[in-house]
């Protein structure tokens, strides 16, 4: 008993609760206090009040710049995550028909760089698409250019931050689905006149669908709340709800609107969590 | 899917991915070793910023507290996710099976932010209501840590607990041996290499962690990556790439002993299997 109830009791405290909290603390106002915010449960004169403030919500529906920054995370998230499966399903189905003995060096080369500092590795990027950074000084020197080209602090850099971050998480699912794709529907394919494209097009890719789902998932969620990425390659104008939340609580020190922030970024992804969660479990019971 | 030649379509397109993923990096390295202030013109070879790195005492006492939290973090999560990895494999349907799966798959993709500000929402309330913990610093980010790093190492144990031969801990419970001795002279070898390349992961994601770290540390401590985060917005600096080269470094000699360490305990256990099917014969 004890062996499920200590993981089960850790999780629900420091997992499940804080997430009531946070919902609950989304209907309080701001307060200069410690901590800054109100309390919402008052007994007083024999009477409990309870003062449910809805005012975060109406002022992330009213206020135009947080549609449009959930909008434009989701697209963002999107956008990066349809680039990563483009890059990523052919690299993991290059892997998965390599040589076996190939194929886990490969996978280790798929790996290794997620294991490195995801900040260091964002800032990498920094260098290469500044101003004077590598990219630029390379095509003047190439003569392609004659004035450097504007790509750090854009949109452009949140893509390719968010599509070289989370690349790996993309073709690790994607291998492992494709790697234990069974040869004789191929065969098969093949044997009754398919093309290849068609083998590909009608066998291998629907049969790949729980890989692209995991993968896919595995990217699209965390990016839609990516803070690091937006903050360092992104530009001023760059709309992220991850960087609207931080900057919510650490500078404006709101923790109620940044906790409304919050518990609507959680509704919105919701259901392709629970489709990831779906799909996870039946991976694993498969396995 | 078995190995066939692949096309040079293929082979190309795998070269320009490893190339993508690889190149940053390399570069990252390189410019380490440049005279120049400027990480992106080349004016010759200088290990200056690493001395001026070893003299940052910030960014020493940031690593330093980074270290003692990645390790103490890690062992706590990988106890935690085996206990968790055991439940999800081997407890079957039990009431609250789905939460306890949610529960699990939820931090790998949950975004950081908001984990971050549920986490330190409720230490505040703690705080307030049970005074425990008082203030914020090295104990919420080690309960933090330990929560998100746990879920981690728990899909890495059930995934090598599912495809475990299982004849032989039902064979030690039929000739008698209690759950836990079953535990400890059986499934324990045998998932060994899963729970040492767990820590391995845990501990470079807790080291590695900005976001859930900046929310729950309070003034009072901060970490490696919060440090780099703060000096990074400042503009780029060659003493944060001769950073990036150290841990780079670091971390292919980690994922080498842990490739060699697993290699050879595989290779061990193939022996012996082998050596009991020949005593049987």
């Amino acid at each position: 008993m004890t062996v499920i109830g200590i993981p089960f009791i850790w999780l629900l405290l420091f997992l499940v609760f804080p997430f009531a909290i946070v919902f609950k603390i989304s209907f309080a106002e701001m307060a200069i206090a410690r901590p800054p915010f109100t309390a919402l449960f008052a007994f007083a004169e024999e009477k409990l009040s309870i003062a449910l403030n809805l005012g975060n919500y109406l002022f992330l529906l009213k206020d135009h710049l947080y549609v449009a920054a959930y909008l434009s995370s989701l697209k963002t998230a999107a956008g990066a995550t349809c680039l990563a499966l483009l890059v990523g399903y052919p690299i993991a189905y290059g892997m998965a028909r390599a040589h076996p003995g190939l194929r886990n060096l490969l996978l280790l080369g798929i790996v290794l760089p997620s294991w490195t500092s995801f900040l260091l590795r964002i800032y990498a990027w920094i260098g290469i698409l500044k101003t004077n950074g590598l990219i630029n000084n390379l095509l003047l020197k190439l003569g392609i250019i004659d004035t450097p080209l504007h790509m750090l602090h854009t949109d452009f850099a949140v893509y390719i931050g968010i599509v070289y971050a989370y690349l790996p998480f993309m073709v690790l699912p994607l291998y492992t689905n494709l790697v234990k794709l069974d040869e004789s529907y191929l065969e098969a394919a093949a044997d009754l006149g398919a093309k290849p494209w068609k083998t590909f097009l009608f066998v291998t890719l629907p049969l790949s669908k729980g890989g692209i789902i995991a993968g896919s998932m595995l990217v699209f969620i965390p990016a839609v709340g990516e803070f690091v990425i937006p903050a360092l390659l992104g530009g001023p104008d760059t709309l992220m709800i991850g960087k609207i939340l931080w900057e919510e609580f650490f500078n404006n020190r709101d923790w109620p609107v940044a906790s409304a922030v919050a518990i609507v970024m959680l509704v919105l992804l919701i259901i392709p969590m629970m489709w990831f969660h779906k799909h996870q479990s039946e991976e694993m019971e498969t396995a | 899917m078995s190995a066939t030649r692949l096309s040079p379509l293929l082979k190309v397109w795998l070269l320009l991915g490893y190339t993508f993923l690889y190149a940053p990096i390399i570069i990252l390295i390189v410019f380490s070793f440049n005279e120049s202030k400027l990480v992106t013109v080349w004016a010759g070879f200088s290990t200056k910023w690493y001395g001026e790195l070893f003299q940052d005492r910030q960014m020493l006492l940031a690593a330093w507290l980074s270290l003692r939290l990645a390790l103490m973090s890690a062992t706590a999560a990988v106890a935690l996710g085996v206990l968790a990895g055991l439940v999800m494999a081997r407890f079957g349907k039990f009431r609250g099976h789905n939460l306890f799966a949610g529960m699990i798959t939820a931090p790998l993709v949950m975004p950081e932010v908001i984990t971050g500000l549920s986490m330190l929402l409720l230490f505040v309330s703690m705080e307030k209501i049970i005074g425990w913990p008082s203030g914020r610093g090295m104990l919420t980010l080690w309960f933090a840590h330990v929560t998100f790093c746990a879920a981690f190492v728990a899909v890495v144990i059930t995934a090598r607990l599912r495809e475990m031969d299982t004849s032989i801990e039902e064979a030690a419970m039929d000739l008698g041996a209690p759950p836990f001795k079953v535990f400890t002279a059986i499934t324990l070898p045998i998932i060994m290499p899963a729970i040492a390349s767990g820590w391995l992961l845990a501990f470079t994601l807790s080291l590695d962690d900005l976001v859930i770290s900046s929310f729950v540390a309070g003034p009072g401590a901060t970490t490696l990556p919060m440090k780099v985060f703060s000096s990074v917005r400042l503009g780029v600096s060659p003493k944060i790439n001769a950073l990036a080269t150290i841990v780079v470094v670091f971390v292919s000699l980690c994922a080498a002993g842990a490739g060699i360490l697993m290699f050879r305990s595989e290779k061990q256990r193939k022996f012996e299997i082998q050596a009991a099917m020949r005593n049987t014969d």
